[in-house]
């Protein structure tokens, strides 16, 4: 029986985290997150909360590549004399 | 660490002159309460590391060393059709890296990244789902633990989140389960914070170029125009 302070599972270096450590972590993160920090913050289970992660780092990563998308084409759009060029030379100095 | 902004692009807006920033109306409110805050950033963060990202001065730091990439690739060759937006992707990453002051090790996986081998960015780069997958095929020869604690990290299903939550945020592939969890929270914040000045750059230039003269954009901290 595996007992709470090792876990035999990690192939590398087995890093003997606690119980309260990682309910400590998962919680943390579980802030972090926009859907579950607004529901019942006790009956979460950890598995949840890191799927939540997972899918919530995506729809970020989603989110930035959209916005890269748009901004690149912002940018090729931009004039030389407009007001935002003169923004971003202010703001690039 | 005791330096106050060590990243690799020379970001000059640390310091930045009083004088030069009468040219822009926002971009003067803007600077002002980044100057005022940026000293408050120089000192040692004895504050919790969340809050740094959400800061407004952190936010400044990097969308002005994005812009700086981004003018600079601009001179350079200028990006084209579907390359630009990954070019403004990676020097949003770069960007958001570099204000992390490669403290955290997605950071510095991520500037580590683009200076090494250019055909292992792409290994990176394509959606996380079909990295995870393929990655999962050849990496997973862990042995499974046949006892199951209910709360302890001894549960394969947690454990088989967490490898990819691992793969999701860069650099972090090999790391134990408590690194993993705590660079997940700082590159979830990270991430926010990209996507909130990414949005508000987009807005700015969006709202210039619908009008013209005077961009019509509410941001929350520019001041109305002033002329």
């Amino acid at each position: 029986m595996s007992n709470r302070r090792s876990s035999v599972m990690q192939s590398g270096t087995p890093s003997r985290i606690t119980d309260d450590q990682m309910i400590e972590l998962i919680s943390k993160l579980r802030q972090l997150l926009p859907e579950i920090s607004h529901s019942r913050s006790d009956k979460v289970s950890a598995s949840k909360v890191l799927q939540e992660t997972c899918s919530y780092i995506r729809s970020l990563h989603r989110q930035v590549d959209d916005l890269s998308e748009r901004l690149s084409q912002l940018l090729s759009t931009v004039d030389a004399d407009s007001a935002e060029a003169a923004i971003i030379r202010s703001l690039i100095t | 660490m005791s330096s106050s902004l060590i990243s690799p692009n020379p970001i000059a807006m640390g310091n930045p002159p009083a004088a030069a920033s009468d040219r822009s109306r926002e971009a003067k409110a803007r600077r002002r309460k980044k100057k005022a805050q940026a000293q408050a950033q120089a000192q040692p963060k004895a504050r919790s590391q969340s809050s740094k990202w959400k800061s407004q001065a952190q936010q400044q730091i990097f969308s002005s060393s994005l812009l700086q990439a981004l003018a600079n690739s601009r001179r350079g060759g200028g990006g084209s059709g579907g390359g630009a937006g990954r070019a403004v992707r990676e020097a949003a990453d770069r960007a958001l890296a570099a204000s992390a002051k490669g403290r955290t090790r997605w950071s510095r996986a991520i500037l580590a990244g683009r200076i090494r081998i250019s055909k292992f960015r792409k290994r990176k780069r394509p959606a996380a789902a079909v990295a995870a997958a393929a990655a999962a095929a050849g990496r997973s020869r862990k042995p499974r633990v046949s006892v199951s604690r209910l709360r302890g990290k001894g549960l394969p299903a947690v454990q088989r989140k967490v490898r990819v939550l691992g793969r999701l945020v860069p650099g972090c592939r090999k790391e134990p389960l408590p690194v993993i969890l705590e660079e997940a929270t700082d590159y979830i914040e990270a991430l926010e914070m990209q996507v909130r000045a990414m949005s508000e750059l987009a807005r700015l230039l969006s709202g210039g170029a619908s009008n013209g003269a005077g961009s019509s954009s509410n941001s929350p901290t520019a001041p109305p125009p002033s002329q």
